[in-house]
């Protein structure tokens, strides 16, 4: 169970992202997050693992406390957690296998990784997750050869690495087709299901919502404004959630 | 109010400023002609073009190939007065030099038409007239034209004889094939030696330049905080990890090369002490850790390092000592590669010298991120009261060291050698300002010591590329001596503030995503850097690595103007000597080795890249 306990951001220079946003997750589920953009849902998947760091409110897996963890216990939080990017995040003159094993980076020693080097049992682990997403072919090329559909396979290869209990997606298919966008959110329901990883996922288009996810929570402005499951979305809360002169489209 | 007077006088106020500007222009330029004293007339003066053209001349004709010379003469017979019989006309072979003079007899005091074909082009040429084999009356001097062609009038004094004199032309010749001249050959040391003084200050520029761009990297510091009692806890113990260091390794390293002399021991000790590092390393540090270690395992993984650390420390020393040895005996097993062995030794002697340093530096930043857990268990265990006021004094000491160590510094420069104004009076300085630092931040509160850092190398790196190679050469120059290892040094130490400065701002345009994503995986900073950082920025690196050769090329063609060695010091004294076809070669050099040069990294930065 992940709790999200009165979560607030301000960035320097006054922008507040999140305001007093609660809510929980219980462990297995695929929670939507929807919102306009800008209305705070990167920061809000961000604030899970730290990479904003929150300005008040708590955030409680299980019986770690991921606000008050210190420097040390954050890097063995966050390789619980693995996160997939709208724009791939690929290191793009790695190679895709260097790429998948960075996963990896949370649990090997430091000093040995620092001179490239992964215990072999990785090596396999990272081979099997490219099967995985189809891509093992790949492995030796440079991530940036590959097509965007690939590169975010990649990208979802390098979380699984992490044998992760909780997948943080912000907006994975965002940058790509329809048809790849819906190989990569098939990818997520499986690890989902199969695997029974929670999955925060935050989507743009509300027909992959009511695909894919168990539940759904909006975000306008920063404040929470919907939790629920996705059919409830009906278009009064469709204009809650996105703004008075929103249209539905697909 | 027309609606329209406004604008009329904005327009006016307009024109007004717009001929304000070009008056300010005009007197700027004015007064920039007054000091810079430009001068037309003296530019146009007849001495001064003369000279000008003298210089440009020399200098349009590089000394690069002579000849060897060889006096030719030629001569012709001759009659004065004429005889009753006219003298018989000589055969001539016309593809040699030949003279000759018309008419071949005259009554004395007469002229004559001296010709002579197929001399060396513009040779100088002088004409004798030749009574006997005894005298030798010089005529004229003068040189040949550009097709090896003389021609001209002589008057010739009244030495009349019954017997047949002579005229002759005699020139310097060219002979035999052109050889390099003097200054060509010295050029060419000088110009070899001026591409490996770039090449080597460009290496070490590198070396050193790279650690350093990333704490001026903003983006890769501006995350980095620290607790006020971290700070002053770490302060206190830097300085002590860096005299404890660098004692233990330099002790460490002298009982060494007490015990390794002999090539068996130190060999063995070469082999031995890596070996069993790496063993005693590969335990402390387990590849892989799921669960965070019990104390006593951290405490035998501690033990282990240190002595890991220990048979490091005795195995790179036996290296160097192996190093020397076998330099010395390469020197004297191949005198002709003298040089392989002297650099085998350097290398040696390099590793010891940086052995310590190194140590040093290490032991330092040990103890100081040792003190940063120290400061977060004290944080979290002590009470708060007991927690406040040992802040208070800990920031107190740590301000006290922190200003003598200033004023140590500056009583070294200065030689004021009074402890009241240099210890005492720092030291209760510092602990004032460490109290008041102390209470001004509260005990969780993130001072950001990342961004100083930045701040702090930025500024180094910008004052020191202020300061121009050439006068680092004349420091250097004092330090090692004239000559190129001085100037090796002066051009290293310029390299790394511009090339640091210049990589940092790599790093700082970096794709931020990468750098996310890897630290979303929970690595640590160093593993950021090394997994996101550094594949996106090898290939700028690479590209600004060859243009920093290309301009230490440059640079060192004039370093040598300081005493630092290369081909500026040659060109230097042939100007002074006003020696310009010797400086032209010299010119030339420099001109061709920047030019390959340039094209070479271009070359070489596009396949790169």
């Amino acid at each position: 169970m992940l709790s999200v306990r009165q979560l607030t951001k301000v960035y320097e220079g006054g922008v507040v992202a999140l305001r007093d946003v609660t809510f929980d997750v219980p462990r297995g589920q695929f929670l939507a997050i929807i919102g306009l953009s800008g209305s705070g849902k990167s920061t809000l998947l961000r604030c899970i693992n730290r990479l904003v760091e929150p300005t008040a409110g708590q955030i409680v897996w299980g019986d770690l406390d991921i606000t008050a963890a210190p420097q040390e216990d954050l890097r063995r939080i966050r390789r619980r957690i693995g996160m997939v990017f709208q724009h791939f995040n690929l290191v793009h003159r790695s190679s895709v296998l260097t790429n998948v094993l960075a996963g990896r980076l949370g649990y090997v020693s430091p000093a040995w990784s620092l001179v490239n080097r992964f215990p072999a049992a990785d090596v396999e682990k990272a081979m099997r997750q490219l099967d995985r997403v189809g891509i093992a072919d790949k492995a030796r090329q440079r991530a940036d050869e590959l097509s965007g559909g690939q590169q975010q396979r990649v990208g979802v290869a390098r979380a699984l690495m992490q044998d992760p209990e909780i997948i943080l997606a912000d907006e994975p298919v965002a940058s790509l087709d329809p048809v790849l966008a819906h190989s990569i959110m098939q990818y997520l329901e499986k690890i989902n299901d199969e695997d029974g990883v929670t999955v925060l996922c935050s989507l743009h288009f509300l027909d992959l919502v009511h695909r894919y996810a168990d539940r759904a929570i909006a975000l306008n402005e920063g404040r929470l404004v919907f939790d629920g499951p996705p059919k409830e979305i009906d278009d009064r809360r469709f204009k809650e959630i996105y703004g008075k002169d929103a249209e539905r489209v697909g | 109010m027309k609606p329209s007077a406004p604008t009329g006088w904005r327009k006016i106020l307009r024109s007004v400023l717009i001929g304000l500007a070009v008056i300010a222009g005009i007197v700027i330029y004015a007064y920039g002609f007054q000091v810079t004293k430009v001068n037309l007339d003296e530019a146009r003066s007849e001495r001064r073009q003369t000279q000008l053209i003298r210089i440009l001349r020399a200098l349009a004709q590089p000394d690069i190939v002579v000849f060897s010379q060889e006096q030719v003469t030629l001569s012709a017979p001759f009659y004065m007065p004429c005889p009753p019989v006219p003298p018989q006309q000589r055969e001539l072979n016309p593809r040699q030099p030949y003279m000759l003079v018309t008419p071949s007899c005259i009554e004395p005091g007469g002229k004559v038409v001296v010709e002579a074909f197929h001399l060396d082009p513009n040779a100088d040429a002088t004409i004798f007239l030749v009574p006997n084999k005894d005298v030798k009356l010089r005529l004229s001097s003068l040189s040949t034209d550009a097709s090896g062609h003389l021609r001209t009038e002589v008057e010739l004094p009244e030495r009349s004889s019954e017997t047949e004199q002579a005229i002759t032309v005699v020139t310097e010749q060219s002979v035999g094939r052109p050889r390099l001249s003097r200054s060509a050959i010295d050029t060419w040391d000088k110009i070899i030696e001026t591409v490996f003084l770039a090449l080597l200050a460009t290496t070490l520029g590198t070396l050193i330049a790279v650690p350093l761009s990333f704490l001026a990297a903003r983006n890769l510091m501006k995350g980095i905080t620290i607790t006020p009692l971290g700070l002053a806890l770490s302060i206190l113990a830097a300085p002590i990890g860096l005299t404890v260091g660098a004692w233990a390794a330099s002790r460490l390293a002298g009982w060494t090369i007490s015990v390794s002399s002999s090539p068996i021991v130190s060999l063995s000790g070469a082999i031995v002490g890596p070996g069993l590092a790496w063993i005693a390393a590969r335990w402390a540090l387990p590849p892989v850790e799921e669960a965070p270690p019990s104390p006593a395992l951290r405490w035998a993984r501690t033990g282990a390092m240190l002595a890991a650390a220990v048979a490091a420390v005795i195995g790179v020393v036996c290296l160097g000592q192996i190093l020397i040895q076998a330099g010395g005996w390469l020197e004297s097993l191949l005198p002709s590669v003298s040089f392989l062995g002297k650099f085998v030794g350097d290398l040696g002697d390099i590793v010891q010298i940086l052995l310590t340093a190194v140590l040093g530096l290490a032991a330092a930043g040990l103890l100081a991120s040792l003190s940063g857990k120290l400061a977060r268990s004290m944080t979290e265990g002590l009470p708060t009261a007991a927690l406040r006021l040992s802040q208070l004094v800990i920031s107190a000491l740590a301000g006290a060291v922190l200003l003598a160590l200033i004023g140590a510094a500056v009583d070294w420069f200065y030689q004021i050698k009074d402890p009241k104004l240099t210890l005492y009076g720092p030291a209760a300085v510092g602990a004032i300002l460490g109290m008041a630092t102390s209470l001004r931040y509260g005990k969780r509160d993130a001072i950001p010591i990342g961004l100083a850092v930045y701040y702090l190398s930025r500024t180094i790196f910008n004052g020191l590329r202020a300061i121009e190679a050439l006068i680092m050469a004349v420091v250097f120059v004092v330090w090692v001596g004239i000559g190129p290892f001085a100037g090796v040094l002066a051009l290293s130490l310029h390299s790394i503030a511009a090339m640091a400065k210049l990589y940092s701002e790599q790093v700082e345009s970096i794709l931020p995503g990468p750098l996310e994503a890897i630290t979303a995986t929970g690595a640590t900073r160093m593993q950021t850097i090394i997994y996101a950082v550094i594949p996106q920025i090898i290939p700028p690196y690479i590209s600004f690595t060859m243009y920093r050769w290309d301009i230490n090329v440059r640079m060192s063609t004039i370093i040598g103007f300081a005493g630092g060695g290369g081909i500026g010091f040659l060109l230097f004294q042939n100007i002074n000597l006003l020696n310009y076809r010797a400086a032209s070669v010299q010119m030339l050099a420099i001109a061709i080795v920047v030019a390959s040069m340039d094209y070479l990294s271009s070359a070489l930065r596009e396949r790169v890249v």
